[in-house]
Order: C-alpha cells, then structure tokens, then sequence
C-alpha cells in the first residue's frame, strides 16, 4: 500500500519506566528454571503510570522532534491493550496534555500487539490522502502477565509515538505498506478479566511465524526488495527468541536487526515492541538507511513498512530524550515491589 | 454517580499543560492562574504555558498520606522553583529520595495523581523529576 501524496516519520518518541525486575527474580519467586529465560529482564510502570502517561511523555518527545504547533495534529491515536478505562479514550487525554484538543480526531485502538501500527497505517492514510497534514499514532502498553504463568516473565512495558506528515518535512518517508490478518486466536482477554489467555505453542507457528512471515515476503515481493536492500530491521518482539528466528527464515542478518532488539532489556512491550524497536534505529540511523518495521499482534495480523531516513533526522533527533536515555535510566526492584507496584497484593 | 468530574475538568489546563497566567499589567507570571496579580494588583491576564523546567528549591517526605494518596506514601514532595520565575509545590517521581538535592534541575512529567476510588475518575496532572541536565 502507498498513498497517493508521499508521507513520511516527521518526529518520533520512546518512553520506557525507570524500573526494572530480573527474568531470574520471577523464576526465583515460583521455582522455575535458572537458566533458559526468554529474556533478561523486563520494565516496570511506577505506582503513578499507566498506558496515558507513557504516551503523554512519549508523544511529547515525538511533537519535540517534529517541530510543530500541536493544534496542526488532526488525530491522536493510541494503540493498546491496556488503556486505563474500559470507556473513555485514552486519546483525549493525550490530545489535550499536547495541546492538541479541539479540532482533532481521537480514538483509542485495540489489536494485541499490533494496535500500534494500526494506529500508524490510519494516520499514513489520513495524511496521504490530504484529509490532514499531521496525525499522531502512538503505541505503548502495561503488558498484564498472570502470576505464575509463562507470560510474566516478559510483559513489559513502555513504547512509541510517531507523527506522521508530508514527506518533504519527513525524518524518513515511507516507500510502503502492507497488512496481512487471519482469525487465529492464539491470545486474548475476554471483557472484565485482567490477564490474558494464551495458547502456549499456538503462539508460534499458527500465529506469530505465520503472520509475520507471509506478511513480509508479500511485502518483499510486491516492492521487489531482498533483506539485503536494507541497513536495519525491527520485528515484534515477544520474546528474544522469535523475531532472530523469524529474521533467518527471511535471510536477515543479525546484524540488521539487533539495534531494535530491545526486548531482552524491557520485556514486551505489546503494542509499543515494534514501535519502540524502531525509534532505537532511528536514534542511530544514516540518511539514506532503509528501515524494515513488521509488527505481529494476535489474534492475529502483522503490518509491514518500509522507510528512507532523510537528511533531516541528523538536525532533529537530539530535540528529544534518546531511546537509550530511557534504556540506561534502570532502577532494579525485586518482586515485593513488582507485585506492589503492578496491584497484585492482597490488601486485608 | 461520579463525584468531582467538574471542579477537575475546569483544571485540565494547569494540571496537564502547566497553563498559568501573565500579568498584562506588569509582566508577572504566576502559577497556579491568578484573578488578581500579586505584584501589581492588576487584574487582566492572558494565559501562559510554563515550559516545565526549574530547580527544586525545597522537598520533603510525606509519610502519613491524605486521603486518596494512601497507596504512594512514603513520597517525595518538592518545591520548584520554575525558570519563568513562580514556584510549585508537587508531587516527586522518577527519583530514590535519597538522591534529592537541593538545586537539582527539575522537569515536569504528567503522571497520575490519584483515582476517585475503584469506579471513579482517574485524575492525572503534574509532577516533578530530575532532569539529568
């Protein structure tokens, strides 16, 4: 997919909290394997965050590289699976801690892990087809992971925002799109319950390995791209081990994509894993790189792009907290202060 | 029913944005937004959006929380002393306190401040980190 104007990444933003509890504390809690961990260690929202205020702060980060007037934003879209009301957006709060209320659009999106780059094909839509010049997508999410169950070890938290605009303002343009979804129900959380439900190894093959897979090579093929056009790759990242796996299927290197490989240090990040891979390239990135972004989010679908850096990036990346700011700033917790921290105590 | 949804609302600005006024009798800039200014008396303003950015001028631990921060306490309270001039008092995050200093460079983040209950409203608003700068 490509829109009929050129539209690009005119700023970008990570956000990540300071805190952070070792896959190895987790394993200690509930007796499990010392070695073999699907990650290092995870991030940890603080008692006063939620999917709002990450993306309040990341999309400030976003707008600083932009430079533009909030009130030029005609969407802001937040991507999550944990948005802190059931009903009532996420998005207008967003909107409005911008400065961008009143003449916008907002509205909150839900597709697992995906919800993100949905957010960010709508706002290339919006801008390519000249209903506005500047649209907002961010994706960031409180991962929730059942105590004791497989996913706790890796549901992080934190993520991305990315304002999408006109090309010739861009930080890097987009050559194309593309999605690929199926009804393959490898993951979900039904209306009122906190934890999701997964199906273990239906989360491999069936979902994340199909998904992501076919989409790419759809992609690849339509745009008549092999992994060696490009510099870097980012894919959803729900653990170390499945997007290096699914890298080598397609002939990536490891080295394209281990700068947006952030998951061994802050978890899943669901909705923000991709996003926030790729704002870590961007922080490094040349002119003339090209970018690779696949997402996965169950349920299922993937979303693919590809991006140019411009000249631009090198004047504009430093208006804003670096990706690696956030990665450096660790606070080390143990799980008494996760399970506070994350609502899980019992309070009588 | 949902109690406060009003008295919050009407402070979206100044919680979320920092919006105070500017005296556009003498210039002086104030936070929170005054009626009447402190300097002059004068009574015309215009809206001002502070940029966020001071040094903590003065902090200490809240140990027995209000109602409705019980679940934050021990916590960090500070004064920032803004670089457009006014100070503030809130709410410290992101920061072990024994690494407050004062004089540190602050900045503000938005954060959620409370929740009105189990089924209330979530209020958000602002609060104060070192900047590292």
């Amino acid at each position: 997919m490509k829109p009929k104007r050129d539209v690009g990444i005119v700023g970008y933003g990570a956000y990540v909290p300071r805190y952070r509890i070792k896959a190895s504390e987790i394993a200690r809690v509930w007796g499990g394997a010392e070695e073999g961990m699907p990650i290092e260690e995870k991030a940890v929202p603080g008692l006063d965050e939620d999917t709002i205020t990450m993306s309040v702060e990341a999309a400030r980060n976003a707008m600083a590289r932009a430079q533009i007037n909030a009130q030029v934003l005609r969407a802001v879209w937040v991507g999550s699976e944990s948005h802190p009301y059931a009903v009532k957006p996420s998005s207008t709060v967003v909107a409005e801690a911008l400065g961008a209320s009143g003449a916008t659009l907002a509205a909150d999106w839900q597709f697992a892990c995906k919800a993100g780059t949905e957010a960010m094909q709508a706002a290339i839509a919006l801008v390519g087809s000249e209903m506005a010049d500047y649209a907002l997508a961010i994706g960031m999410d409180t991962a929730q992971g059942r105590p004791h169950d497989a996913l706790e070890y890796t549901a992080g938290a934190g993520g991305a925002a990315y304002v999408m605009g006109p090309a010739e303002n861009a930080l890097a343009v987009l050559e194309g799109s593309y999605s690929y979804v199926t009804d393959t129900p490898d993951f979900f959380r039904r209306t009122h319950q906190y934890y999701p439900e997964h199906g273990n190894r239906f989360t491999g093959e069936p979902a994340y390995f199909a998904h992501t897979l076919q989409a790419t090579r759809n992609f690849m093929e339509r745009m008549n791209f092999t992994p060696r056009d490009f510099q870097w790759a980012i894919f959803h990242q729900p653990n170390a081990k499945f997007p290096l796996q699914a890298s080598a299927q397609l002939g990536f290197t490891r080295d394209q994509i281990v700068p947006g490989l952030l998951v061994n240090r802050i978890g899943n990040t669901y909705a923000g894993a991709s996003l926030i891979g790729m704002t870590n390239v961007l922080d490094n990135a040349k002119p003339g790189d090209r970018i690779l972004l696949v997402s996965f989010g169950s349920g299922a679908g993937s979303d693919v792009f590809s991006y140019v850096v411009t000249d631009k990036i090198v004047e504009r990346r430093d208006l804003a907290k670096r990706t690696a700011w956030y990665l450096a700033r660790r606070e080390l917790i143990d799980y008494a202060l996760y399970a506070r921290f994350r609502n899980k105590l019992v309070m009588n | 029913m949902a109690e406060n949804l009003a008295p919050n609302w009407r402070l979206r600005e100044q919680r979320y944005q920092l919006v105070g006024n500017v005296c556009l009798k003498c210039g002086a800039k104030h936070f929170p937004p005054r009626q009447v200014c402190t300097e002059c008396r004068g009574a015309e303003f215009e809206p001002f959006p502070f940029s966020g950015n001071g040094e903590l001028y003065s902090f200490t631990t809240l140990r027995q929380a209000p109602s409705g921060f019980e679940d934050f306490a021990p916590y960090a309270v500070g004064m920032i002393k803004l670089d457009e001039g006014p100070l503030v008092e809130a709410m410290l995050t992101d920061v072990n306190q024994d690494d407050l200093e004062i004089g540190m460079r602050m900045e503000m983040v938005t954060r959620k401040i409370r929740a009105e209950g189990e089924r209330g409203l979530l209020i958000y608003g602002y609060k104060f980190r070192p900047s590292g700068d």
